[in-house]
């Protein structure tokens, strides 16, 4: 089971990636995502979460083929 | 409902101008127009700003524009909403966003542009980087919509 992981902005940058595949073989928390794919870094406070285009939070569970994204507080407008 | 994401300079002048023509759904049914047009300003945070970089999540971006605009249609009385954001290179005193709400009284139109405006500075994948004199930075936060400038 494979996930696409994104990371937008100051995220993207602090990171020095814009996304990550993971390989998952059950459902995972977005939480865990994180770990496994930012071994030994510390998720900023702030952080925004979606999972297909929408607000979750880090308890929410991931399943095969769901896009998983990171991102700072928005400032659009 | 017309909902754009562009990366070019825009004119929201001749946007609502050029929609409000060929809207021929609600021509002689709308007595209010309510116009928001956010511009980009040349300061921030006591800084000069030489220009701005708007990144967004495609995809996730028009999604949530067009559920903010949906939802802003169930709780007030609008005949039509025009809604442009701007992405990528900008410079000062260039267009950022235009929200153009129609409806039969100006109630309808003022309060629901107010909410959609807000709703976006809060819910929509956009993110601001200013190139400073020196340097660049991200933007962290919006200012608060209801804070008002003190006059001196």
């Amino acid at each position: 089971m494979s996930i696409k992981v994104r990371y937008f902005a100051s995220l993207r940058e602090m990171l020095a990636k814009s996304e990550d595949f993971l390989e998952i073989t059950q459902e995972i928390t977005v939480a865990e995502v994180w770990e496994k794919v930012n071994p030994n870094k510390v998720m900023p406070d702030n952080t925004l979460i979606a999972v297909n285009m929408e607000y979750v939070s880090l308890t929410k569970n991931v399943n095969e083929g769901n896009e998983v994204a990171f991102f700072p507080p928005v400032t659009g407008g | 409902m017309k909902i754009k994401i562009v990366e070019e300079g825009f004119n929201p002048w001749q946007e609502i101008d050029s929609y409000q023509q060929a809207a021929t759904d609600f021509a002689g049914k709308f007595g209010a127009t309510n116009i928001f047009i956010g511009t980009m300003r040349d300061f921030n945070e006591g800084d000069e700003v030489k220009g701005m970089t708007l990144e967004h999540y495609p995809g996730m971006t028009e999604k949530h524009l067009a559920d903010i605009v949906n939802e802003a249609m169930k709780q007030w009385a609008i005949l039509d909403v025009l809604l442009i954001h701007r992405v990528g290179d900008l410079l000062p005193n260039q267009a950022i966003v235009l929200i153009a709400v129609w409806s039969t009284h100006r109630g309808d139109a003022f309060d629901s542009c107010r909410y959609m405006m807000e709703q976006l500075k809060s819910n929509a994948p956009f993110w601001k980087k200013e190139q400073l004199l020196e340097g660049n930075r991200w933007v962290s936060g919006n200012t608060d919509g209801y804070k008002k400038t003190k006059i001196i």
